[in-house]
């Protein structure tokens, strides 16, 4: 089926648009294959709105007499009201959203039409890969080796061609170790630290079962991580309680007895349906401005988000002191292996790892550890936080990252060189792009769709020289040292910018961010070009770290 | 001095809060003024002064292992923790503070023996800072519709009123005296703001003694008389701050409202801003909530949502925020009350007054908004800061309310204000420590008979000098009325001022410390550019009084512009030029040197904190420079000061 054959009423005329806190405009709403294209009546300095169906999350529509109103709600939580005069053309619209927003095929989507004239498809796509980051990390070549074992993806569906393993390791063990892992997704180098060579490796659960099955080769290449230092830390993303109730369904945790170098820590995290319900719950109260303090606060409470940072930036904040104070390596794996266990290695990393506080070097690093790792966004992404359909695999796990980048921005905000602006291009960019960088689920998928000869890579266009600047961060100054957040509840804050994003109060905030932008000019003005790079204050007292979190340590 | 019973403790230990295992052996020094530890290793920095009258309460914990820990609240929101080797050392210690930190007479307060070197001409010169005349004639005031009236000079009318009070010309001093008899506390009807713009006023008073049916004609003819004096207008609202249970339960006192059918022309309104016993209640809990060690996320939610604090904040602001909307939308005048008139009716009038006029957005506006609005008015601060010992249940947090509605509203708008938080945070501060007379006493007559301006010194001209560390970089000046939206969300827990001093809670980096040292250079290389371009004109010059000489050898189509810059200098015999041109590379790296060293030299400079950090000293910097962030602290050591203190311990 044709996707013009979804509709049935292509334009409409005298249709008013309502968004918040702007007054009603009137003009033509047309339905395309890809868009919803409202354009004001105003001849001069027409105005237009064009929404990217696929960015439509959930729609109501409500007749009156021979007119109706669709409330359109956007997965980037914008809501927007409009009044279509006819019935029929009110339902036919609403069929035709309902319809081109969830769109099943892959290559149906608009990332494959989208053929912007600035851009074209040949050449090189996307920033990084893992034959890339070996060659940059020099510390790696004598212990790692890169491996093709899983070049036509048959070991591990899920991961990339290449992943890097200890040397001393060959592909055969590597087969093994990975059908004794959840989805074959073995353990791999996610990040070696530059400072003592300690490195974040990730998994997924080993499948120990009910029998305490166990794999040889696996313990092996585990050994293989730790080369002869004393111990290494298994970050296990569950309770002890749930890691052992998984060995009734077949997986289960590395024990003590087998894996005798390596210390097992436990932190609970929540993943799946109750981050997306914590998702839904957040936007729900942050939706009505009319509720009284107390009731917004019990909301906020009740949606759990905000617990949900203080684990995933707490444990990140462990990861962080394992690897930097105590000099150990990391395993940091949960059940899949896909979604809090890349939240906390790339946490960690961000924390640890001056280069991936550039932009640059964020956007190689969601690549690496979120795209190439095999997040599965489109499972996890088919809809934010209004649709009403039974949810399925949805789970904001990447938004979580990007709510707990945030957090790390407000406590440092000089230290990381990207801006807000690009974490919520990102946040929305992930759930509706006109880019294939965030479609599919792995790069097996990605391969067999054609999504690297026939899509736009998001993240080199917005390196784009003219485009880059926008997602900079002015007050931006390098810190070569670890920046360990604070995770009080007391220094933990909803992050406005997204959530209340359309309402008057980021309205403001946009301002103070001009203003600074204003400041900082001016000074690059006077300043010259030679001393641009040359920002006066700093104020990184940054080295404190997490006592509370070595309580725990010591008490293992 | 006679207090103290224990001069000196050694080998006691300091518990920083945050990092419960890390702890700083020393001497501690009780002296007349201040709780003094000294760190042994004698390091500087390695010193904690707090001020007797910060103190709200000391408790005695039981003996642990290393000794007797006693715990320090202040009113600024620190909790220091000390142990003491010996029990009765550390009851002695207790027994010494508990009375230290409860002085009995105004003239035991810190403010009077606080003397920094000041001549008699300079602490008057301090007082002159602020001048209400001038606030009013920046208002439009007097004109022909207001004057001054001279009823209340001897503060015979109205014990707890200022001097000076601006009514309506048409009413008479036998209207005035009517209406403050039947109004509590004498607090008539008089002018708290007025818009120039559009004539409307915000009226400030007491509780009318209405009873259940009791009227008065003068006070009737004061409201009609304060409606006709905005000549736009055909009424005017009269705003009770009050639930309105408790203003009916007022009545039984004889007490109550207004009644519309006895008042011309006045719409009435209520507005539920909750009494002093529950809004210390409220506060008393939040501060709990602030000072739970890694509450989970849950319990801190909870916690803040159970203390109510943020519902009241809300119901201030809005109170303002209908106030200022009726006076600069409708243009109508407003009277507002509560029940004596000193503490919501404060609250409202000052909110609204920031809302409404851009002037009190400002460092010396809020200076003046305070001193007039709260000074003035008669807001009793003795009473509700536990100045001295006694009812506890006149203490309540009326004025952190107000500064936490301006920050609140500075977190709205954060281009609106050309003061930061640091402000807000050092008036409140100086509202307990007593260090300056400015807040003590409940009215302005108990501060004329105290002799507060021969004794004491003015806080304003201090805060004044440190403007540089007040200021907003984001600040962009005169935009009108503020609209702030009372969704719940945009009301936000205080972090700076309830955690203050638990450093580990703040972010590590200041955007704001940042833009303002980028914005003091950009400052300075515009000074440099001025002086470049004057220095620029006069060699211009100089070159054409040398192309003129020069005029009958050189090209005459060659223009001044192009002329080949050091040709034309070849020959000039004034040295200034030679030596400017010569120099002028050199000028520029030695100053850009000079910028460097600058912001390396500046107190806040990272490496010395971060060094700080290192060295073992962390718990004391910590503390020493969370005042260093803020120079007009009291624990800060005034040099003369303290060493009499130590002198006399």
């Amino acid at each position: 089926m044709e996707l013009s054959e979804h509709i049935k009423t292509a334009n409409v005329e005298d249709v008013t648009l309502r968004r918040p806190f702007h007054p009603a405009l009137r003009g033509t709403l047309c339905v395309t294959s890809h868009h919803l294209l409202f354009s004001d009546r105003k001849d001069e300095a027409s105005w237009q709105l064009l929404i990217l169906l696929r960015n439509i999350d959930a729609i109501e529509k409500r007749t009156m007499g021979s007119s109706g109103t669709i409330t359109i709600k956007c997965k980037d939580l914008l809501v927007l009201q409009l009044e279509i005069p006819g019935m029929e053309e009110c339902l036919n619209i609403a069929s035709s959203i309902e319809a081109l927003s969830a769109l099943e095929s892959v290559t149906e989507t608009y990332p494959f039409f989208y053929r912007p004239s600035h851009l074209n498809l040949h050449g090189p796509w996307g920033l990084s890969s893992t034959e890339q980051y070996y060659k940059q990390t020099e510390r790696l070549w004598d212990r790692w080796r890169v491996s093709t074992v899983n070049s036509d993806f048959s070991v591990c569906p899920s991961y990339p061609r290449a992943v890097i393993v200890p040397r001393e390791v060959d592909d055969e063990k590597l087969v093994q170790s990975a059908r004794f892992r959840q989805g074959g997704r073995f353990p791999v180098l996610s990040y070696c630290h530059l400072r003592n060579g300690m490195v974040i490796m990730r998994s997924s659960q080993p499948l120990t079962g009910a029998n305490r099955k166990r794999c040889k080769e696996d313990e092996l290449l585990l050994q293989a991580v730790i080369d002869g230092s004393e111990l290494g830390y298994i970050i296990d993303l569950r309770s002890a309680q749930q890691a052992q109730q998984a060995r009734m369904t077949g997986g289960g945790f590395e024990s003590k007895s087998c894996y005798s170098y390596w210390k097992r820590i436990h932190r609970h995290h929540e993943r799946g349906k109750v981050l997306q319900e914590s998702l839904i719950k957040l936007v729900e109260a942050c939706s009505d401005p009319s509720h009284s303090v107390d009731r917004w606060l019990s909301k906020l409470e009740n949606s759990k988000w905000l617990s949900h940072v203080h684990s995933a930036l707490s444990t990140a904040g462990l990861v962080v002191e394992c690897v930097e104070r105590d000099g150990h390596s990391v395993l940091v794996h949960g059940s899949e292996g896909t979604d809090s266990t890349l939240l906390v290695s790339s946490l960690a990393q961000l924390i640890l790892d001056p280069a991936s506080r550039t932009l640059t070097g964020f956007l190689c690093l969601l690549e690496r550890d979120w795209i190439q790792a095999g997040h599965p966004f489109q499972q996890r992404c088919a809809h934010s936080a209004f649709s009403h359909a039974r949810l399925k695999q949805e789970c904001p796990s990447f938004l979580l990252l990007l709510d707990c980048v945030w957090q790390v921005w407000r406590q440092f905000p000089l230290a990381l060189e990207f801006s807000e602006a690009l974490l919520l291009r990102l946040a929305q960019e992930v759930y509706a792009s006109n880019y294939g960088t965030f479609l599919c689920n792995n790069e097996q998928e990605r391969c067999a769709a054609g999504v690297k000869e026939n899509t736009h890579c998001l993240f080199q266009s917005l390196l784009s020289p003219n485009i880059e600047e926008q997602y900079l961060n002015p007050l931006y100054e390098p810190t070569d040292l670890a920046i360990w957040p604070s995770v009080h509840p007391q220094s933990l804050q909803l992050w406005t910018g997204l959530f209340l994003r359309w309402t008057e109060y980021a309205q403001n905030m946009e301002e103070a961010r001009e203003e600074m932008w204003s400041i900082m000019k001016e000074h690059r003005e006077k300043a010259g070009p030679d001393r641009t790079n040359k920002t006066p204050s700093t104020h990184c007292d940054t080295l404190t770290p997490f006592e509370n979190l070595m309580d725990e340590l010591t008490i293992l | 001095m006679e207090h103290i019973r224990m001069p000196k403790v050694e080998n006691v230990r300091l518990v920083d809060r945050s990092l419960s295992r890390r702890t700083q052996v020393g001497t501690l020094y009780l002296t007349a003024t201040h709780t003094i530890f000294v760190g042994k290793g004698s390091e500087d920095r390695n010193e904690l002064w707090v001020l007797h009258s910060l103190v709200c309460n000391v408790v005695k914990h039981k003996a642990s292992q290393s000794g007797y820990p006693l715990l320090i609240y202040c009113k600024n929101f620190q909790v220091i923790q000390f142990i003491i080797p010996q029990e009765s050392d550390c009851h002695d210690v207790y027994i010494s503070l508990s009375r230290l930190s409860r002085p009995e007479k105004y003239e035991e307060l810190y403010c009077f023996s606080f003397n920094p070197n000041a001549d008699k001409a300079e602490r008057e010169l301090s007082w002159d800072f602020l001048d209400l005349k001038a606030e009013y004639s920046r208002m439009g005031l007097p004109n022909k519709l207001w004057h001054v009236t001279p009823i209340n000079r001897e503060y015979r009318v109205c014990d707890t009123y200022p001097s000076d009070l601006f009514v309506p010309k048409s009413v008479t001093l036998p209207v005035i005296v009517g209406s403050s008899k039947f109004r509590s506390r004498g607090r008539f009807p008089t002018l708290s703001y007025y818009c120039k713009e559009n004539h409307a006023t915000i009226c400030r008073s007491s509780q009318p003694l209405s009873g259940f049916s009791a009227r008065c004609l003068e006070d009737e003819q004061m409201l009609q008389a304060i409606m006709k004096s905005n000549p736009g207008s055909r009424f005017m609202y009269v705003v009770d701050t009050r639930p309105k249970l408790n203003a009916m339960a007022n009545r039984a006192a004889g007490k109550g409202y207004e009644n519309e059918d006895n008042y011309c022309n006045i719409k009435f309104q209520f507005i539920g801003i909750e009494n002093i016993h529950v809004m210390r209640n409220s506060q008393q809990n939040l501060i709990e909530v602030s000072a739970l060690r890694s509450p989970s996320m849950r319990e801190f939610l909870l916690g803040l949502e159970n203390s109510d604090w943020l519902r009241h904040i809300k119901s201030i602001m809005e109170a303002g925020i209908f106030i200022s909307k009726a006076v600069a939308e409708e243009g109508v005048s407003v009277l507002v009350h509560c029940s004596d008139g000193w503490d919501r009716t404060a609250q409202v009038c000052s909110v609204a007054s920031v809302l409404l006029d851009p002037y009190y957005r400002t460092l010396k506006g809020l200076m003046v908004l305070i001193e007039k609005d709260w000074v003035s008015f008669g807001h009793k601060f003795s009473h509700r800061c536990g100045h001295l010992d006694g009812e506890a249940k006149e203490v309540s947090p009326v004025m952190d309310q107000f500064l936490e509605c301006v920050w609140q509203l500075m977190d709205q708008f954060p281009c609106s204000f050309e003061y930061n938080e640091k402000f807000l945070i050092s008036i409140h501060n100086h509202i307990y420590s007593c260090h300056y007379g400015n807040f003590i006493c409940n009215s302005q007559k108990e501060r004329k008979d105290l002799c507060i301006k021969e004794k004491t010194h003015s806080i304003w001209p201090h805060l004044w000098e440190n403007k540089m560390d007040f200021m907003n970089p984001l600040f962009k000046p005169d935009q009108g009325l503020l609209r702030p939206s009372t969704a719940p969300f945009c009301f936000k827990y205080w972090r700076s001022l309830y955690n203050r001093f638990d450093r580990e809670l703040h972010p590590r980096q200041s955007e704001l410390d940042c833009l303002m040292a980028v914005k003091e250079e950009t400052q300075q290389l515009e000074e440099e550019l001025a002086l470049y371009e004057q220095k620029l004109a006069v060699l211009d010059k100089e070159r054409a009084k040398t192309l003129y000489m020069q005029k009958g050898v050189l090209d005459s189509k060659q223009t001044l512009w192009s002329f080949p810059l050091d040709a034309s200098l070849v020959n000039t015999p004034q040295d200034y030029i030679g030596g400017l041109i010569g120099a002028a590379p050199n000028v520029f790296s030695s100053q850009q040197g000079e910028r460097e060293s600058l912001f390396g030299d500046k107190p806040k400079c990272p490496d010395a904190d971060n060094s700080d950090q290192e060295s073992g000293v962390a718990d004391f910097s910590s503390h020493s420079s969370g005042e260093e962030s803020l120079p007009s602290e009291d624990s800060v050591k005034d040099p003369d000061s303290d060493e009499t203190g130590l002198n006399r311990a």
